[in-house]
């Protein structure tokens, strides 16, 4: 059966309907003149890859919103979905 | 210790019935210390482990594999094996492979059943066409087998391919290799753990590693659901699994963890004898010995360790089948799985050491490691032997993520697996 993720605007759709974002709290380092290759490739490609529970940013494809799910990446259970106001370090 | 299989052995055990055949490898116990240990008993680290007594002579080489040899994505592939990539550094490294895999049998005493029944890969546009002749020039510079197919080419060698004028997926013609083919993956993982045993290795089942032993800041062993195994080198090579193992190892990678999924049908008379690609649908298939056509697809959509496979990417899957062939609708299916792939953000490999000295990575195939298997356990045992790159791993070092030399194949080749 198909998986339903509820968006915090429009409420539970088809898994189809989502798009995966990324991990959250994976802020951009500032100022990026400043920045080294490797903290800057940690950014843009190293991952937690979380096994288990994990935080995630999200977008639901009909709205355009962008939220953040939290959810379990081995049994697919989703513990809650909020709006995205931004990531504290 | 198993004695060399040969046609006259298998007409004398046949006289005694088939009782004098002796496992063909045996299950060890781990030993408190190895010169190398190797995690992970998937076709990786089973080679790994080879090719570090064959090609290096280390006498004490132990394998840990946390279930059973085999039982991860290397017995849930679709086992297609193929050199058809874009990049120079990409074909050096699954030529090496496929050379590999053509002497195989031979080499591990031990019938892979590796048949080279080649690969066409279907275009459906005049710029599809043209991508195409991209790939299969790049292909021939790089110095691997490729031809150009036009429509009847294409149709020569798979008459059910869907014809009609109004299909969505026309065919226009594609890449041909034919040196490319399927093989058997189970034998793969046996043939190296057989031939492997043979040459003094441990090979541990049922037995997970859960931390590093890191000694002035050095990889010096693991901890196990079985004891500590202290090493001299340890190399690792999980697929799915590479980021919880370096987490424990205090590193990140550059990886992501998704199923992907496949299916086989009934069993039918055989009807096609080529492995086939379309770039439109991006499923695939071949058709096994037994007769069932086995067919893959595209990643799951979703992140995931979760070992199964999500419905709406099986039903796009499916419906790719049946505008391919129609007349497969009739067919019923008989199974579905799922393998944890890890997937690096330029689809090429991660080869190389890793930020914890003495530890090295052999991940992120992703999508299609299977047909790498020969060259992966060879270039993980040269670093893991001599500490340094073999020239063919060295373009696959994590550090190009920060050189920015990526290898982006995913763009290269249009192709998944
Ligand atoms: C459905 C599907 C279709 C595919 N089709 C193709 C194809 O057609 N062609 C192709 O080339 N590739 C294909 N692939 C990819 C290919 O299967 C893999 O890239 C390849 O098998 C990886 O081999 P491996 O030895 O690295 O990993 P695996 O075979 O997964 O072995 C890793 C092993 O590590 C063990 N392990 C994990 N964690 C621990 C731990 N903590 N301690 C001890 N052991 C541990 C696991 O149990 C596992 O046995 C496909 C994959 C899937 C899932
Ligand atoms: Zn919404």
């Amino acid at each position: 059966m198909m998986q339903r993720f509820s968006c915090p605007f429009c409420g539970p759709r088809d898994e189809t309907e989502f798009f995966y974002g990324g991990e959250a709290g994976n802020e951009r380092p500032e100022p990026a003149e400043n920045i080294s290759a490797d903290r800057w490739a940690q950014y843009l490609h190293m991952e937690k890859n979380e096994n288990g529970r994990a935080r995630e940013i999200w977008v639901h494809l009909t709205c355009g919103e962008f939220f953040v799910m939290e959810r379990d990446t081995v049994t697919h259970e989703i513990y809650k979905t909020e709006a995205f106001h931004g990531e504290q370090k | 210790m198993a004695s060399k299989y040969s046609a006259f052995q298998l007409f004398k055990e046949g006289l005694k019935g088939h009782t004098g055949w002796e496992p063909a490898w045996q299950d060890k116990s781990p030993s408190p210390s190895y010169d190398a240990l190797v995690i992970g008993g998937g076709g990786h680290g089973l080679a790994t482990a080879y090719y570090l007594a064959r090609n290096h002579g280390l006498k004490r080489v132990g394998l840990l594999e946390k279930g059973w040899i085999g039982g991860g994505n290397t017995g849930r592939n679709t086992t297609v094996i193929r050199s058809n990539y874009f990049y120079p550094e990409s074909v050096a490294l699954y030529d090496f492979a496929l050379k590999l895999y053509e002497g195989l049998s031979r080499e591990l005493n031990y019938n892979i059943m590796f048949s080279q029944r080649g690969i066409a890969v279907v275009a459906h546009s005049e710029l599809e066409m043209e991508m195409a002749a991209r790939i299969t020039n790049a292909m021939q510079i790089n110095g691997t087998d490729a031809e150009l197919l036009n429509r009847e080419q294409v149709l020569e060698r798979v008459p059910l391919l869907n014809q009609n004028d109004d299909a969505r997926f026309p065919i226009f013609g594609g890449i041909w290799q034919g040196r490319a083919g399927v093989a058997r993956h189970d034998a793969v993982a046996w043939g190296y753990a057989r031939a492997a045993d043979k040459l003094g290795v441990d090979i541990i089942q049922n037995c997970e590693v859960t931390g590093f032993l890191i000694e002035n800041g050095r990889c010096a062993g693991v901890k196990t659901t079985r004891g500590e195994i202290r090493a001299g080198t340890t190399g690792m090579a999980v697929a799915g699994n590479s980021s919880v193992l370096s987490a424990m190892a205090g590193f990140e990678l550059p990886v992501r963890s998704f199923a992907l999924q496949a299916m086989v049908t009934e069993p039918v008379k055989p009807c096609l004898d080529t492995v086939l690609l379309y770039m439109g649908t991006g499923t695939y298939l071949s058709q096994s010995d037994k007769g069932e056509l086995v067919i893959g697809g595209g990643l799951d959509r979703i992140p995931s360790y979760g070992q199964r496979g999500n419905p709406p990417l099986q039903e796009e899957i499916l419906s790719g089948l049946l505008e391919m062939f129609p007349a497969f609708g009739q067919l019923k299916l008989l199974r579905q799985w799922a393998g944890i792939v890890d997937v690096v953000p330029d689809s090429s490999p991660v080869i190389g050491p890793t930020p914890l000295p003495g530890l090295y990575i052999n991940g992120g195939w992703g999508t299609g490691g299977f047909k790498a298997i020969p060259a992966g356990g060879w270039l993980l045992a040269h670093l893991m032997a001599n500490e340094e790159h073999h020239e063919i791993s060295r373009p696959f070092d994590m550090d190009r993520f920060a050189r920015g030399r990526l290898i982006d194949e995913a763009a290269g080749a249009a192709i998944a697996h």
